[in-house]
């Protein structure tokens, strides 16, 4: 899927969000940089707390007003969204950029049916009739895997399970033929048999449509699965970008390898043997914020990791980290 | 080494502020609250001492000195608020008329506050059928006027402090009822309470220290609130002639006994109104403030 | 939903019956109202006359079941002051105070919903703390000092107004606002606080994902939802300021039904006065009964259950 040489779709560049609070000033995120392709499915991965969510709201000009948001870039397809005014954010959200939220149980408004919900996402941004945006909707719906599509239409969110809200959230993300989709943990509220139907819909969807997404999630099989890219976000910052592969086959960052201990898998995880854990507790980020931020909790920091982390790695793979090859040592030693 | 340095940002936010420090700060972080709490103590200091700061008796009639104005408005510091129709100095009028505001707001607070807090309570720890009989009592009770049914009380029984002590703590129970009926359901579901109860502690003693303590605070809130109600009903009563009778000063009683000059001198009617207004403001401000203080997250 | 509208009425109309049954007891709580009737200087055989001539010295029970059989056909008895039958004297009067109701609660709702909205889109701004202030104090407002300030000020030192009496609009205009005040401050703080609730939550952000601008996100999605246990609310309030209606209602010399109310108690009329407290709860009743009703109609959830 990955074309290098094409100009990315979306390109963000030293995105920092900022919250100002009584104790002090938060950094919630820090230096984010990433590409992203027509098509293209970039997982962001991290704990709660980690910024995943604020970023992508941060791409969808849905901030707080209390968060300060600052960019070098933020380029999607031409449009510097730094610079867009809220007029022009309006016109891209919910056309060519959708957003998918977590909770289905409580994303769609409760006083209005699913067709009235589904042909308002579209007749916000075309100039359809009603007949038309309700004969999309019949069709999204169709695709998302609803029977009895028309007949949903006049139902209102309580009468649907979360899964079945989930696929109507999904069709109303793509009634307008979005060329991005950011979908925030979109399976995490559901149950578990259900999660991975509802994943691999939405993956289908994409490939099939050639739309390009940012799937934030903490389930790091989700990601091996579907990920082109990957994005390890820890404490507000990218720490490690790259293809899905590189990331996987070849992590660099002491966190990004944590994580990657922290999963069973079949063959290599032994029997018996209690499966790896990060000790420590995530960093305040609330004030003056300098060097790595993973070092509290890094079994290799020293005090050259107080200061600041230059970008290693060559493009695609990028990550943070001073002493990758240390670590790599040390952790080779452990094993 | 270096990670044991690298910690010292998380141990400062584990070692926060105590609750009590918590709650000092929020208390005067409050400005309604401070407001509220200032006024009110000045009023009990007001009406408790009411001899000693009234310049004159409040009965004491004197035909040759009646709608004497006040020093604001060119009268002498002889009567600083000046007299009434009947030449009684206005300012003491208004000092014992705080204690009789103060004595009924507070008394029928009580009384409808011990109705009020064990039906609800009642109904939110036994639920079902106890349950249904409050939450239809409370329906029967909101659906009557409560003026209305005040006034033809008072009419047929005679004004009296008593009378209107009494008729106002039979009637304003409904909030208490209503909020700690909501406040019980919410403490009985916790784990202490289940707790208790499985190590047999008596229903009595469920309630009393299980219970109670936990939702004292939001009774306290309903208190002051429904303080300031039945200061303003009996206010209300007083005015349209069925609450206290005259020679008793009642704030409302001077505004209804101005009435009738207020073409001519509007100050008799403004001073108890403003007074009224001032002291019933300062009752809400505080029982808004407490709320705010104990649940920080009811006003975002 | 036809069960809940059952159930909902059968508990409406427990509560009504509770309610004569309790304004019915009023009578007897002077202890004997034949005495009480009589006045303090009658004589002996004079009461007794009178016991007769109301019935009074049957068993109260039976007295209640006899007035109640008559009360549901429209018939209170006839009033001891002015020897007219009470319905006849209640209708009269009952127009000029649902007209004062009607403008009160409309006058209430017009301030209040758009007043606790703007408060909720922007709080602790400017408008909010004028709404606050608003609502803090409208609720330590003595009605009846307000009503008698709105006088001097717009009617005597104005002239703007007239003071008292019910023949034209301009005599509407105060009692109104006045009226209006009392429920104002309950109101707007229920929507403030429905309105703050509702924009935090998720279907909120959903439909600004959409890209519906900020006016479509107020008005059709949040305040919709916002506004449901806003009207059970003003329901309330409209019975409670029918009830109310006595107090504005002598201030202004509005000859309505809470004027009589008043006017009856002080003449000792109880066949009157038990007759208003009755009607005033039963319209307490019937409009919580028929907020009920819309409110399930309002919000899809109930609709269907």
């Amino acid at each position: 899927m990955t074309q290098e040489t094409e100009k990315p779709l979306l390109s963000v560049r030293g995105l920092a969000l900022d919250i100002p609070l009584a104790s002090g000033m938060l950094h919630a995120v820090r230096g984010i940089d990433f590409d992203l392709h027509r098509g293209e499915t970039l997982c962001i991965v991290g704990e709660s707390g980690s910024g995943k969510s604020l970023t992508s709201l941060a791409i969808m000009g849905l901030l707080d007003k209390n968060i300060r948001r600052s960019a070098e870039r933020m380029d999607f397809n031409g449009i510097e969204l730094t610079k867009a005014s809220n007029r022009q954010m309006r016109t891209l959200r919910g056309d060519r950029i959708a957003m998918i939220f977590q909770e289905p149980m409580t994303s769609l408004n409760p006083a209005y049916t699913i067709g009235d919900q589904l042909i308002e996402a579209l007749r916000l941004h075309r100039k359809v009739s009603h007949q038309v945006a309700r004969a999309r909707a019949i069709e999204l719906l169709e695709k998302v895997g609803i029977t009895a599509a028309e007949s949903r239409l006049s139902q209102y969110p309580h009468q649907l399970s979360g899964g079945l809200r989930q696929r109507v959230v999904i069709a109303m993300a793509l009634m307008c033929e979005p060329e991005l989709i950011i979908a925030d943990e979109p399976t995490t509220a559901l149950d578990v048999t259900i999660q991975a139907q509802i994943l691999s819909l939405l993956v289908e969807l994409t490939r099939e449509m050639n739309v390009a997404m940012i799937l934030i999630t903490h389930d790091l099989g989700v990601v091996a699965r579907v990920a082109d890219k990957v994005g390890v976000m820890y404490a507000g910052e990218l720490v490690e970008t790259g293809p899905a592969s590189d990331v996987f086959g070849q992590p660099m960052h002491p966190y990004t390898r944590g994580l990657l201990r922290c999963i069973p898998q079949p063959g290599k995880t032994e029997r018996g043997k209690p499966l790896g854990t990060i000790p420590g507790i995530v960093p305040s980020l609330v004030g003056e914020v300098s060097g790595c931020a993973f070092r509290t909790r890094c079994l290799h920091a020293t005090d050259t990791c107080r200061e600041a982390i230059p970008e290693r790695g060559e493009a695609p793979h990028e990550f943070l980290c001073i002493y990758p090859d240390g670590a790599l040592n040390a952790e080779g030693e452990l094993a | 080494m270096a990670m044991q340095k690298n910690l010292d940002p998380l141990l400062e936010e584990i070692s926060g502020p105590t609750p009590a420090q918590v709650l000092r700060k929020r208390v005067v972080g409050h400005k309604g609250l401070i407001f509220g709490l200032f006024i009110v103590f000045l009023l009990v200091l007001v009406a408790i001492f009411a001899p000693l700061l009234a310049p004159h008796s409040p009965y004491e009639q004197s035909l040759g000195n009646r709608m004497v104005e006040p020093v604001f408005m060119g009268g002498t510091w002889e009567h600083p608020l000046g007299t009434d129709h009947l030449g009684r100095d206005y300012l003491s009028r208004l000092i014992y008329g705080a204690r009789v505001s103060l004595l009924i707001g507070l008394v029928a607070a009580l009384i409808s506050g011990t109705i009020g807090t064990a039906m609800g309570v009642a109904a939110g720890y036994f639920g079902g059928k106890v349950d249904a009989v409050v939450t239809f009592l409370i329906n029967v009770r909101l659906a009557m006027p409560v003026v209305l049914v005040a006034l033809a009380v008072v009419a047929i029984l005679g004004g009296s402090l008593q009378v209107v002590i009494g008729v106002l703590g039979l009637l304003l129970w409904d909030r208490f009822a209503v909020v700690m009926r909501a406040s019980t359901l919410q403490v009985r579901r916790r784990e202490y309470v289940a707790a208790a109860q499985a190590i047999g502690a008596s229903t009595s003693r469920v309630v009393l220290s299980e219970i109670m303590p936990n939702i004292v605070n939001n009774l306290i809130v309903i208190v002051t609130l429904e303080m300031a109600h039945a200061i303003l009903l009996e206010a209300t009563l007083s005015f349209l002639g069925l609450g206290v009778q005259p020679p008793t000063p009642s704030w409302g009683l001077m505004v209804s006994e101005g009435k009738n000059m207020m073409l001519f001198e509007p100050w008799l009617v403004l001073i108890p109104g403003v007074v009224l207004f001032v002291l019933v403001l300062a009752i809400n401000l505080m029982g808004d403030g407490l709320r705010d203080v104990t649940a920080p997250d009811s006003r975002s | 939903m036809l069960p809940f509208i059952l159930k909902r009425l059968g508990l409406a109309l427990l509560v009504a019956f509770t309610v004569s049954f309790i304004s019915f007891s009023l009578l007897f709580l002077s202890g004997d109202p034949a005495s009480a009737l009589a006045g303090e200087t009658a004589s002996g055989e004079d009461v007794e006359a009178i016991r007769v001539l109301y019935g009074f010295d049957r068993p109260m029970l039976v007295q209640y079941g006899e007035w109640l059989f008559q009360a549901v056909q429209g018939n209170f008895g006839e009033s001891y002051y002015f020897k007219l039958p009470v319905s006849t004297l209640i209708a009269d009067r009952l127009t000029v105070t649902m007209t004062l109701g009607l403008c009160g609660i409309t006058f209430a709702l017009l301030t209040a919903v758009p007043l606790g909205v703007a408060a909720a889109v922007r709080p602790n701004s400017i408008v909010d703390r004028v709404a606050l202030f608003i609502s803090v104090a409208g609720q330590a407002m003595p009605s009846f000092w307000f009503a008698l300030i709105l006088i001097v000020v717009f009617a005597i030192q104005l002239g703007w107004l007239p003071p008292s009496g019910a023949s034209t609009w301009r005599h509407f205009v105060m009692p109104t606002i006045v009226l209006g005040y009392y429920a104002m401050p309950a109101i707007m703080r229920l929507t403030r606080a429905g309105m703050l609730e509702v924009l935090n939550s998720d279907y909120i952000r959903t439909a600004r994902a959409k890209g519906a601008g900020e006016g479509r996100v107020m008005f059709k999605h949040a305040l919709r939802n916002a506004i449901i246990p806003v009207v059970s609310l003003a329901a309330v309030q409209m019975g409670f300021m029918l009830g109310g209606s006595i107090v504005v209602e002598s201030v202004f010399a509005l000859h309505g039904a809470g004027y009589l109310a008043w006017e009856s108690i002080a003449r000792n009329d109880l066949p009157t006065v038990q007759a208003l407290i009755l009607i005033f709860s039963m319209f307490y009743i019937i409009f919580t009964f028929l907020a009920d009703v819309l409110n399930a109609w309002l919000d899809p959830r109930m609709r269907s259950s």
